[in-house]
C-alpha cells in the first residue's frame, strides 16, 4: 500500500484514551509507561478501599448515616448480598414519613465518585423538583444499589435515587452513578431501575446534566407509577444497571 | 445419594453429589457466596477422596440440576459418546485422574475420549488435580479450529485484538486495532465490545472492520460482541459478519438470564454456517464463559460455580465453536477473590475446555476491587501458555477504557512468543512477513503507525 499519509502516534493519541503507540525497549513497555500504569492502579484501588468521609460532603443540609450489614471494606467486596442489606440499628435510625423521594449518597465502589460528584448533584438536582416531598439526605456506607430500596421502605418514599461510586477504572477512578427506583421493593429485580452513570470531571457527564436527565425520568415515573426498562425508549441516557454491567458487559447485552 | 469417606479414622458424609464436587473445590469466594463451599478445610479434603472414590458412570445417573426441567442436563446426557466413554468406563475419579497423566495417555487418545466425557465428570477430576496437574493434560490436547487462519496448531498461539472504546468512536477503536496489528496480534478475532446496543452503531463498526480487513488483505475473522438476536438481525440485513458471538453459562436458566437458549443459538449457528465467509475453515462460532455467571443470575442450582463453568463447554461444544474463552477474572472478587483464585480458575478453565474439546482461550484479567495486579496476570499468563493455551485477549497497554478493567497488553503477546517460542497462526504470520511487520528473527519491529494510516476514518 503506497498511498498511505503520514500519520503520528500523537495524532491517533487524540481519537482514544487506550494507551496505544507506547514506547517499547524489547518486547515490552518503557520503564516509564509501566510506572505509570502502576500509579494509575494504586489509584482505582485507593478508591475501593477509601471510606465515605461525611464531612468532606460540604453538605449545609442535616444527614442521616446507615451502613449495610458489610462490617468492613473487605467484607462489603466479598459479599454484595450484606451489602443490600441495613444493619439493625441503621434501620431503627431512619424516621418515617410521606415522602416522594428519598436521595442516598452512597460510597459503592468508589466514595472518592461519591464525595466529589453527589453533592453536585443533588445541589443541581433540588431547584429541579418544586413541589417534590423530600426526605432527609441519606448517606450509605458499605452499600450496593439495591440498599435503597430497604432504605426508602423504612422511611416511606416512593422513590429513591442511589447516587453511587462506580467500579474505578485507570483512567477514571472517580465516576459516580444514579440509580432510580419507583415504587422500591426489598428483594425486586434490578431491571426495575434507571441508571444514569460515568458522571465525573474526566470528560464524563456533568453533575447539571446527570439532575437534568434525572428530573426528567423523575418526572416520568411519577407520572405513570413506574420505572425501569419500560421507560427506557424514551431517553438516550440510561444505561444498564450496575449487576447486569458486571455480568454481561462482555456480551454487549 | 448420600456418599462418604474415611480420613484419620474420621468419617466425611455428604448428601448428594452436587455437595461432594462443592466441598472437593479449592476455596473461592463464590461458592462461599452461595453458600456451598466446604466449611472447613478438612471437610474439602474428606470431600476430595469420597469424589476420587466416585465410579465415572455414577455421572451418567445423578445430575446437578434435573434433567425434566433443564435443557442443558438434557443436551449432556443426551450427546453423551458410550463408545467414546468406554475406554474409561471402568474408571473412577480418582483413576481418571492419574490415567489422563499417564505417559501412554496421549493427545490423540483424549481427543476420541472428549465425546464421552460429562461436564460433570471433566469438572469432578479438576477439582482433584493440582496446577501442574491441570497445565501437564491440558498441554498433551490438541484442539484445532478454522476460519480465514488455522487456529490450534502445536507451537502457536493465537491472541484476539480487543479494541474497545468508550463511545465507540470509529476512529478510537481504529487507532487501538492499528496499534494491535503493528505489534503482530490479532489473528484469533478482532473483537470489539460495543459500549451500545445500537443496531446502525453495530453495522457501522462490522463495516469498518471489514473495509481494513478487505483493504489490506489481512487473514483473520473479525467480530461485534453483541447479543445474539443482535447478530442475527445483523446477518439478515447483510452486514459482514464473520463470526456470532454469545456469553453462556451452565443452566437453562442461566442463559435464559442472558437471554439465549440452545434453539436461538442453533438459528444463529444454522445462519453463520450459511454465509460461508470462512475460507480455510468452517467454524463460525464465539463463546465467552466464566465462573460465577450463573450465581450471578441466581440460578446455579445449588452447584460450585467451577462445575457450573464445566457445563457451559458443553453447551459450547454443541457448535464446533472457533474460539472459546473464560473472562477469569471479569466477573470480580465476589466470585474470585484474590490473584490465587483467578489464576486457579484459569487453570481449571482451560484445562475443562481443553478435555472438553473445545478450541480454549483465556482473558487473563482482574478489576479493580480484585486483590490481583499485573504481576498474577503475567504468572498466568505464562502459565497458561505452558499449558498450550489456543489464544489470549489483549488491549492496548492492559486498560480496557470502555470495560474499565485491566486484560494482557499487545506486548505480552510478544514477550510469550518471545520465551515460549509460540508462533501466531501461520496464514497471519505469513501476512505479518509480506508486510514487513516482524524481523528474520520473527521479532515485532518498532512499526511507523503511518503504514496503515488508511485504517482511521478521516470523517468523524
Amino acid at each position: 500500500m503506497t498511498d498511505e499519509r503520514p500519520i503520528s502516534w500523537q495524532g491517533l493519541q487524540a481519537r482514544t484514551s487506550a494507551r496505544i503507540g507506547l514506547p517499547r525497549t524489547g518486547n515490552t513497555i518503557s520503564g516509564a509507561a509501566v510506572r505509570e500504569f502502576q500509579y494509575a492502579h494504586v489509584r482505582a484501588r485507593h478508591a475501593v478501599s477509601t471510606t465515605l468521609d461525611t464531612s468532606r460532603l460540604n453538605l449545609s443540609q442535616p444527614l442521616i448515616e446507615v451502613e449495610s450489614r458489610a462490617r468492613d471494606r473487605e467484607e462489603y467486596v466479598r459479599r454484595p448480598d450484606l451489602g443490600r442489606q441495613l444493619s439493625d440499628s441503621s434501620r431503627e435510625s431512619l424516621p418515617h414519613g410521606q415522602y416522594d423521594v428519598v436521595f442516598v449518597i452512597a460510597d459503592g465502589l468508589s466514595a472518592l465518585a461519591a464525595q466529589q460528584q453527589g453533592p453536585a448533584v443533588l445541589a443541581a438536582m433540588i431547584p429541579l423538583l418544586a413541589g417534590w416531598r423530600i426526605a432527609p439526605l441519606v448517606v450509605a456506607h458499605r452499600a450496593r444499589v439495591a440498599l435503597g430500596d430497604e432504605i426508602a421502605t423504612c422511611m416511606g418514599a416512593r422513590c429513591v435515587v442511589m447516587m453511587i461510586g462506580e467500579r474505578p477504572g485507570l483512567r477514571c477512578a472517580e465516576s459516580m452513578s444514579l440509580y432510580m427506583t419507583w415504587n422500591p421493593q426489598i428483594g425486586m429485580r434490578d431491571s426495575g431501575r434507571n441508571c444514569i452513570s460515568n458522571i465525573h470531571g474526566h470528560g464524563g457527564l456533568s453533575a447539571m446534566t446527570a439532575a437534568n436527565s434525572l428530573a426528567w425520568l423523575l418526572k416520568m415515573a411519577r407520572t405513570r407509577n413506574y420505572s425501569g426498562v419500560n421507560l427506557k425508549d424514551e431517553t438516550c441516557t440510561i444505561e444498564q444497571t450496575d449487576q447486569q454491567k458486571i455480568l454481561s458487559d462482555k456480551s454487549g447485552k | 445419594m448420600s456418599y462418604h469417606a474415611f480420613l484419620g479414622g474420621e468419617k466425611f458424609c455428604f448428601s448428594s453429589l452436587k455437595q461432594v464436587l462443592a466441598y472437593a473445590s479449592p476455596y473461592r469466594s463464590g461458592d462461599e457466596l452461595a453458600g456451598v463451599a466446604a466449611p472447613d478445610p478438612l471437610q474439602r479434603i474428606g470431600a476430595r477422596e469420597a469424589l476420587a472414590n466416585i465410579p465415572l458412570r455414577t455421572f451418567l445417573n445423578e445430575v446437578p440440576v434435573p434433567y425434566e426441567t433443564d435443557e442443558v442436563t438434557r443436551l449432556i446426557i443426551d450427546s453423551h459418546d458410550t463408545a467414546a466413554f468406554a475406554p474409561v468406563a471402568h474408571m473412577t475419579v480418582g483413576d481418571l485422574r492419574d490415567w489422563l497423566l499417564d505417559h501412554e495417555t496421549d493427545g490423540a487418545t483424549l481427543s476420541a475420549l472428549a465425546p464421552g466425557l460429562t461436564a460433570e465428570m471433566v469438572a469432578a477430576v479438576s477439582k482433584i488435580m493440582r496446577n501442574q496437574d491441570l497445565v501437564a493434560v491440558a498441554r498433551k490436547i490438541t484442539v484445532r479450529t478454522a476460519f480465514r487462519n488455522t487456529q490450534g496448531l502445536p507451537g502457536r498461539m493465537g491472541s484476539r485484538l480487543q479494541p474497545n472504546h468508550p463511545v465507540d468512536s470509529l476512529p478510537g477503536i481504529a487507532a487501538s486495532m492499528l496499534d494491535g496489528l503493528l505489534l503482530g496480534v490479532g489473528d484469533a478475532v478482532v473483537g470489539i465490545n460495543p459500549a451500545s446496543d445500537n443496531m446502525a452503531n453495530a453495522s457501522d463498526i462490522l463495516h469498518m472492520l471489514e473495509g481494513v480487513r478487505v483493504r489490506y488483505d489481512i487473514p483473520i475473522q473479525t467480530c461485534l460482541l453483541t447479543h445474539v438476536t443482535n447478530t442475527l438481525q445483523l446477518m439478515e440485513r447483510n452486514v459482514p459478519v464473520d463470526l456470532v458471538f454469545q456469553s453462556i453459562s451452565g443452566t437453562q436458566e442461566a442463559n435464559a438470564g442472558f437471554g439465549i437458549s440452545l434453539s436461538v443459538l442453533s438459528e444463529a449457528y444454522m445462519a453463520s454456517q450459511s454465509l460461508g465467509r470462512g475460507t480455510v475453515g468452517t467454524n463460525t462460532m464465539y463463546f465467552e464463559t466464566g465462573q460465577g455467571s450463573a450465581l450471578s443470575a441466581n440460578a446455579h442450582h445449588g452447584m460450585d460455580q467451577q462445575t457450573a463453568e464445566v457445563r457451559a463447554y458443553a453447551v459450547a461444544r454443541a457448535f464446533s465453536p472457533l474460539l472459546v474463552n473464560t473472562v477469569v477474572g471479569f466477573i470480580g472478587p465476589e466470585y474470585l477473590y484474590d490473584g490465587r483464585q483467578i489464576i486457579r480458575a484459569g487453570l481449571e478453565d482451560h484445562f475443562c475446555g481443553k478435555l472438553m474439546g473445545l478450541p480454549m482461550g483465556c482473558d487473563v484479567c482482574y478489576t479493580n476491587h480484585a486483590e490481583a495486579d499485573q504481576d498474577d496476570m503475567d504468572n498466568l499468563m505464562m502459565l497458561l501458555c505452558t499449558a498450550g493455551i489456543n489464544f489470549l485477549i489483549a488491549v492496548p497497554g492492559s486498560d480496557d477504557i470502555m470495560l474499565n478493567y485491566q486484560s494482557l497488553s499487545y506486548h505480552d503477546i510478544q514477550t510469550l512468543r518471545s520465551l515460549f517460542g509460540v508462533r501466531a497462526a501461520p496464514e497471519f504470520e505469513e501476512w505479518l512477513i509480506a508486510r514487513e511487520l516482524i524481523d528474520a528473527k520473527g521479532r515485532i519491529r518498532v512499526n511507523s503507525p503511518s503504514i496503515f494510516s488508511g485504517m482511521i476514518p478521516s470523517n468523524d
